[in-house]
C-alpha cells in the first residue's frame, strides 16, 4: 500500500526549508508526482490533502490545473472538509473561460439546496465570486428562492450572490425584484448591508429600477437616523460608531436615488446636515463616513448651505494630519471646483500648504484656483513646487504655469521673467509643443523683446543643455540679434554684445552634442537670419556653406536652401527674412490648421494672417519660389537638387522623387523662423481618416493617408494586408490601377508574406498624383498563395475618403 | 472590490483573492507589476494609488501588505476599514495573528475571507457573526470526521 501522502503542513515547511529557487521547484515536481500518481489512483481518503497542497504549490506560483477536476470531485463529495477545499479549489483554479467549470453547476445546485446552512454558503459564496453567464443563467432560481427565505445567514449570501447574477446576464435582474420588497424591514445588519448593495446595484443599471426604488428613501433615511442615534452597539461598533459599513452604502444609495430628483434630495436633507456635523472626525472610519457623506451632498440638489458644508468639511480634511484624509480630500475638491469654485476658493491656502506635499492633485487644484487676484503669490508657491515635484510631473506643471501666466499675467516683464524662470529652472521638462506657443507670447510682447532676448541670450551662456530653452532663444536671438547689439533694454542693465559673441553661442549649440536635430535646426536658421541683421555676412555664410553637406538631412536641407539664398536668389533674402509681425492666437492651444493662402491650401501652426512668406515647404528650388507669393515670377529652375543623385526619367518621378526610397527624409521644415520642425503636413494629413479598401476571406486590407510633402496633389497611402486565417498567405502581391487622370506609384512592399492570425502586416506605399482634384478611385489586384492553392482576386476601391483627393 | 492581494515584504504572495474573471498568465501579470509598486512606495506616502483604470488601497501589517484594487466610485476610506477588520477577525480567529499562521493555514484564511466578503462586498458586518460562522463550520467539519469514521478532523489535511 502506498504511504500516507505527506500532510500539508508538513510539505509548507519543507517547501520552506529550500534554499535555493532550483531547490524548491524539485520539491514541487517530487511532491505533484506524487500527488499526480494519487489522484490517478482515485483515492477518496487523501485527496482533499492533495488538491490542499496543489493550491499552496499554486501560490507558489506553479502550476496545478491537473487538479480542476479532483476540486469537481471534492465538490460533490459529501464530506464537509471535501466540500471546502474542493470549492476553494474550484474558486482558485477553474475560471469560466474553460468548460470544465461548467461541471460543477450541478453540484451547486444540490448544494444550494443542501440541508446544511454551511453547505449552502460555499455553494452561494463560490457562484457569487466565480460564476459564469451561463451557470448563473442556470442557477438564478435558486438564489432567488433563497433570497426570499428567513434565515439571515442565508439571505445575505443570496443578496450578494443576486448581484454577481445581475453583473453577469443583466437581463435577469427583474426576476429579482419582488424578492426586494421587504429586505429592507429586516433587523440582521449583514441582510441590510447586502440588500443595500443589492438594490444600488439595480439602480445603477435601470433608470426604471430607479424610479421603483426611491419610495424607499424615507425607509433609507429612518436606518441610517437609527444607527446615529442609537445608543452603544457592541456587536456593530466600530470606534464609537455604529456600523459604518451599512452608513456607508446607505449614504451611497441615497446619493443615487437623490441625484437629480427634488423630493428625495429634500427628503434627505436633514440626515445628511446630521451626519455631517454629528460624525466623529478623530478616526478614519468616521472620516470615512464624512466623506460619503460630502459626495452625496454634492451628487444630489442639496441646498446651498449643505453644499458649504460639505466643502468646509473638505476643507477641515485638508487640515488632517492624516495624508489620507488629504488625499481624498484633493480628489474630491478638484471634482467640484469647476461647479463651486468660490466655495472652493475660500480654501485656498490651505490647498497652497497641500503643494508642500508636492501631492500632484494639490497642483491640479492650485490651477483651477489661480486668477487675476492671486496669480503672484500662487505663482510663487507653484514654482516651489516645479522645482521639487517628481520628474512625471514636471512637464504638466510648466504647461500649467505658462497657461495661467498667459492667463492672468500682470505685466508683460513678470510674464517674460515667469517664462525664463521654468526655462532656466526645469527646462528640459517643458513640452515640446511649448516652445511654439512662447515664441508666439514673445514676439507678441514687442516692448520687451529687447529684455527678453538679453535675457536668454544670457541663459544660453550659462546653459546649453536645456533643449526647449536652447531653442526659444536661439529662435530670439535669430529674431531680436540686431536688439541685443545695440544695448537698448528699457527694463536691465544693458549688456555689451558683440555681433562675433552672438554667433558664436548660436554655432557653440550646432556643434554640441547636447542639441537635437531640432534644436540645431533652430541654430542655423537664427543664424542665417541674422545675415540680414548683422554685418558678419561672410561668416555666416561659411557656417552655412559647411552645413550644406552635414550628414544630418534636416540640416543640410536648410543649409542648402540657405545657400541658395545668398547665392542666386540674394534679391530676395531681405524680404524673406524680414522680422515676424504679431500673430493672431487661435482659440486652442495653436493647433494645426489649413489656411488659404493664395489657392494653396497650407497648413500652419498658428492662424497666421498676411504673414507674407508663409512657407510651402520643399525640398525643389522651384518650390521655393512659390513662397514669394507676392511675386508673379515663375522662373524656370531645374528640379533637381544639387544634393540628390540625379532621377531618371520624366516630371512624375522628379515630383516624387523627394521621397526617394532610399533617405528616408524627415519633413523639410518651413524655410522661414523654425517656428516649428514638426512635420506640420503629417498633422494636417493626420485628418485624413483610414479606410479599409478589401476584406474577403480572411484577407483585409487598410489604406491610411499621409499628404505629401512637398506636393499637395500627391496622396500617400500605405497599405496594410493582414491575415486572420489560421494559414499564410505567401507571394503576396499587391497590384493597382488608376483612371487616366491620375498617376500612381507603387514603392517596394515591406514583405510578401502575410502572416495568419494576424500576427503581422505587409506594408506598402502607394502614391498617387492627382492635379486635377478628381474623386480618387482605384482598381486592385490581389495574388498570393494560401493552403496550397493560389487565389486571384480583383476589386474596386470607391470609398476613399473625400480629404483624401480633394 | 476587483481583488485583494496579501503579499510579504520580500514580495511573496500570501493570499490572492479574485472578484473578476481573469486568465492565470494576467492574474500573474498584475500580481507582479501591483506588488513591485506598492513595495516601491515609500512610508510617508498615502495609502492610496491610482493604477490603471483602478484605485489600489493598501496597508502593512507588521510584515504583510493588504492590497485591494477598487473601482472609481468605492469609497477609499472605507476599503482601509474593511482590510482592518479581516485583520481583526484573523486575528481572533488565530489568537494574535502573524504571518505565519497565514502561511500554513491559509485555507482558514480564505475561509474567513469568504464569511465576511463575498463577491468583492462585505456579507456581514458583526465581527461576532463571522466568527461564529467560521466556528460552527469547523466544528462541523469535526463532528463529520467522527460521525464518519475516517480520519480525525486534524489529520484531514
Amino acid at each position: 500500500r502506498m504511504p500516507a501522502p505527506i500532510r500539508l503542513r508538513e510539505l509548507i515547511r519543507t517547501i520552506r526549508t529550500a534554499r535555493t529557487q532550483a531547490e524548491e521547484r524539485e520539491m514541487i515536481q517530487k511532491e505533484c508526482a506524487a500527488i499526480r500518481s494519487s489522484f490517478r489512483e482515485e483515492d477518496n481518503t487523501y485527496r482533499c490533502r492533495n488538491v490542499a497542497k496543489l493550491l499552496y504549490m499554486h501560490m507558489l506560483g506553479y502550476p496545478a490545473h491537473f487538479g480542476q477536476l479532483e476540486c469537481l470531485k471534492l465538490i460533490a463529495s459529501q464530506k464537509f472538509t471535501d466540500k471546502r477545499i474542493g470549492y476553494l479549489g474550484a474558486m482558485l483554479l477553474l475560471d469560466e473561460r474553460q468548460d470544465v467549470h461548467l461541471l460543477m453547476t450541478n453540484c451547486i445546485k444540490n448544494d444550494l439546496n443542501h440541508s446544511t446552512q454551511y453547505v449552502q454558503g460555499l455553494a452561494l459564496c463560490t457562484l457569487g465570486c466565480m460564476g459564469s453567464a451561463e451557470m448563473c443563467r442556470d442557477l438564478a432560481g435558486e438564489v432567488e428562492k433563497l433570497l426570499k427565505t428567513s434565515n439571515s445567514y442565508l439571505r445575505k449570501k443570496a443578496a450578494l450572490c443576486a448581484v454577481h447574477v445581475i453583473r453577469k446576464v443583466p437581463e435577469l435582474m427583474e426576476m429579482f425584484l419582488p424578492a426586494t420588497k421587504n429586505l429592507l424591514s429586516e433587523k440582521n445588519h449583514g441582510v441590510l448591508h447586502t440588500s443595500v448593495v443589492l438594490i444600488t446595484e439595480m439602480c445603477e443599471r435601470s433608470p426604471d429600477m430607479l424610479t421603483h426604488f426611491r419610495k424607499l428613501v424615507p425607509q433609507l433615511v429612518r436606518i441610517l437616523k437609527n444607527l446615529i442615534m442609537s445608543g452603544y452597539s457592541p456587536e456593530h461598533d466600530v470606534s464609537g460608531i455604529s456600523d459604518p459599513f451599512l452608513q456607508v452604502r446607505i449614504l451611497r444609495l441615497l446619493r443615487i436615488l437623490g441625484k437629480g430628483d427634488d423630493d428625495s434630495s429634500e427628503a434627505m436633507n436633514d440626515i445628511l446636515a446630521q451626519v455631517a456635523t454629528n460624525t466623529e472626525t478623530s478616526k478614519n472610519v468616521g472620516n470615512a463616513i464624512l466623506y460619503e457623506t460630502v459626495l452625496t451632498i454634492m451628487d444630489i440638489k442639496s441646498e446651498s448651505g449643505l453644499r458649504v458644508l460639505a466643502i468646509n468639511i473638505l476643507g477641515r480634511f485638508l487640515l488632517n494630519n492624516d495624508k489620507n484624509i488629504r488625499y481624498v480630500a484633493l480628489t474630491s475638491l478638484l471634482k467640484t471646483v469647476q461647479t463651486d469654485h468660490n466655495a472652493v476658493q475660500r480654501h485656498r491656502s490651505t490647498i497652497v500648504d497641500c503643494l508642500k506635499d508636492l501631492d500632484v492633485r494639490a497642483m491640479e487644484l492650485s490651477f483651477a484656483l489661480v486668477n487675476g487676484n492671486n496669480i503672484r503669490g500662487m505663482m510663487k508657491e507653484l514654482l516651489y513646487f516645479l522645482d521639487s515635484c517628481d520628474p512625471e510631473f514636471k512637464a504638466d506643471c510648466a504647461s500649467g504655469v505658462f497657461l495661467a501666466a498667459e492667463k492672468f499675467a500682470p505685466s508683460k516683464r513678470w510674464h517674460i521673467d515667469t517664462i525664463m524662470r521654468v526655462l532656466t529652472t526645469a527646462g528640459s521638462y517643458v513640452r515640446d509643443d511649448c516652445v511654439p506657443n512662447l515664441i508666439q507670447l514673445i514676439t507678441n510682447s514687442s516692448e520687451m523683446h529687447a529684455y527678453t532676448v538679453q535675457r536668454l541670450y544670457k541663459a544660453l551662456l550659462d546653459d546649453i543643455s536645456q533643449q526647449p530653452l536652447v531653442q526659444v532663444s536661439s529662435w530670439c536671438m535669430g529674431e531680436y540679434g540686431d536688439l541685443l547689439l545695440s544695448g537698448q533694454c528699457e527694463e536691465e542693465e544693458p549688456i555689451q554684445v558683440s555681433e562675433d559673441e552672438v554667433l558664436d553661442v548660436l554655432e557653440g549649440v550646432l556643434i554640441s552634442n547636447l542639441s537635437s536635430p531640432v534644436t540645431r535646426g533652430y541654430a542655423l536658421t537664427a543664424i542665417m537670419k541674422l545675415s540680414t541683421r548683422f554685418s558678419s555676412v561672410n561668416r555666416i555664410k561659411r557656417v552655412v556653406s559647411i552645413y550644406g553637406s552635414s550628414i544630418d538631412v534636416e540640416l543640410q536641407q536648410r543649409a542648402v536652401e540657405y545657400n541658395a539664398l545668398f547665392k542666386k536668389y540674394d534679391h530676395m533674402r531681405a524680404a524673406l527674412l524680414e522680422r515676424m509681425p504679431v500673430m493672431e492666437k487661435t482659440a486652442a492651444n495653436g493647433p494645426t490648421e489649413i489656411v488659404q493662402t493664395n489657392g494653396e491650401a497650407e497648413p500652419s501652426v498658428l492662424d497666421v494672417k498676411h504673414v507674407p512668406s508663409a512657407p510651402q515647404p520643399s525640398v525643389q528650388a522651384n518650390d521655393l519660389l512659390d513662397l514669394l507669393s507676392g511675386n508673379d515670377m515663375v522662373p524656370v529652375i531645374p528640379t533637381t537638387v544639387p544634393t540628390k543623385p540625379a532621377s531618371a526619367g520624366g516630371e512624375l518621378l522628379d515630383l516624387l522623387g523627394d521621397l526617394s526610397l532610399t533617405v528616408s527624409i524627415s519633413q523639410p521644415p518651413f524655410l522661414l523662423d523654425g517656428i516649428s520642425s514638426q512635420p506640420l503636413f503629417n498633422d494636417a494629413a493626420a485628418g485624413i481618416p483610414p479606410m479599409t479598401a478589401y476584406n474577403k476571406n480572411g484577407l483585409k486590407i487598410d489604406f491610411t493617408f499621409e499628404r505629401s510633402n512637398s506636393n499637395p496633389n500627391v496622396a500617400v497611402i500605405t497599405i496594410h494586408a493582414s491575415n486572420s486565417t489560421e494559414a499564410d498567405m505567401t507571394d503576396f502581391v499587391f497590384q493597382a490601377a488608376v483612371p487616366k487622370t491620375f498617376q500612381l506609384q507603387l514603392l517596394s512592399p515591406s514583405s510578401n508574406v502575410v502572416p495568419a492570425l494576424n500576427k503581422g502586416t505587409i506594408t506598402q506605399v502607394v502614391k498617387v498624383l492627382n492635379p486635377q482634384k478628381q474623386q480618387l478611385r482605384m482598381r486592385i489586384k490581389l495574388t498570393y498563395n494560401h493552403r496550397g492553392s493560389s487565389v486571384q482576386d480583383l476589386a474596386e476601391v470607391n470609398n476613399f475618403p473625400t480629404q483624401s483627393w480633394q | 472590490m476587483q481583488f485583494m492581494l496579501l503579499f510579504s515584504r520580500q514580495g511573496k504572495l500570501r493570499l490572492q483573492k479574485w472578484y473578476v474573471p481573469l486568465s492565470d498568465k494576467e492574474k500573474k501579470k498584475i500580481t507582479r507589476e501591483l506588488v513591485q509598486t506598492v513595495l516601491a512606495r515609500k512610508p510617508k506616502m498615502c495609502s492610496f494609488l491610482e493604477w490603471r483604470d483602478l484605485k489600489i488601497v493598501y496597508k502593512r501589517y507588521a510584515s504583510l501588505y493588504f492590497c485591494c484594487a477598487i473601482e472609481d466610485q468605492d469609497n477609499e476610506l472605507i476599503t482601509l476599514e474593511i482590510i482592518h477588520r479581516y485583520v481583526e477577525l484573523l486575528d481572533k480567529y488565530f489568537g494574535s495573528v502573524c504571518e505565519l499562521d497565514i502561511i500554513f493555514n491559509f485555507e482558514k484564511a480564505y475561509f474567513i475571507l469568504d464569511e465576511f466578503l463575498l463577491g468583492g462586498e462585505a456579507q456581514e458586518t458583526s465581527k461576532k457573526n463571522v466568527l461564529k460562522a467560521i466556528e460552527q463550520a469547523d466544528l462541523l467539519q469535526e463532528n463529520q470526521s467522527e460521525d464518519w469514521g475516517g480520519l480525525a478532523a486534524e489529520e484531514v489535511l
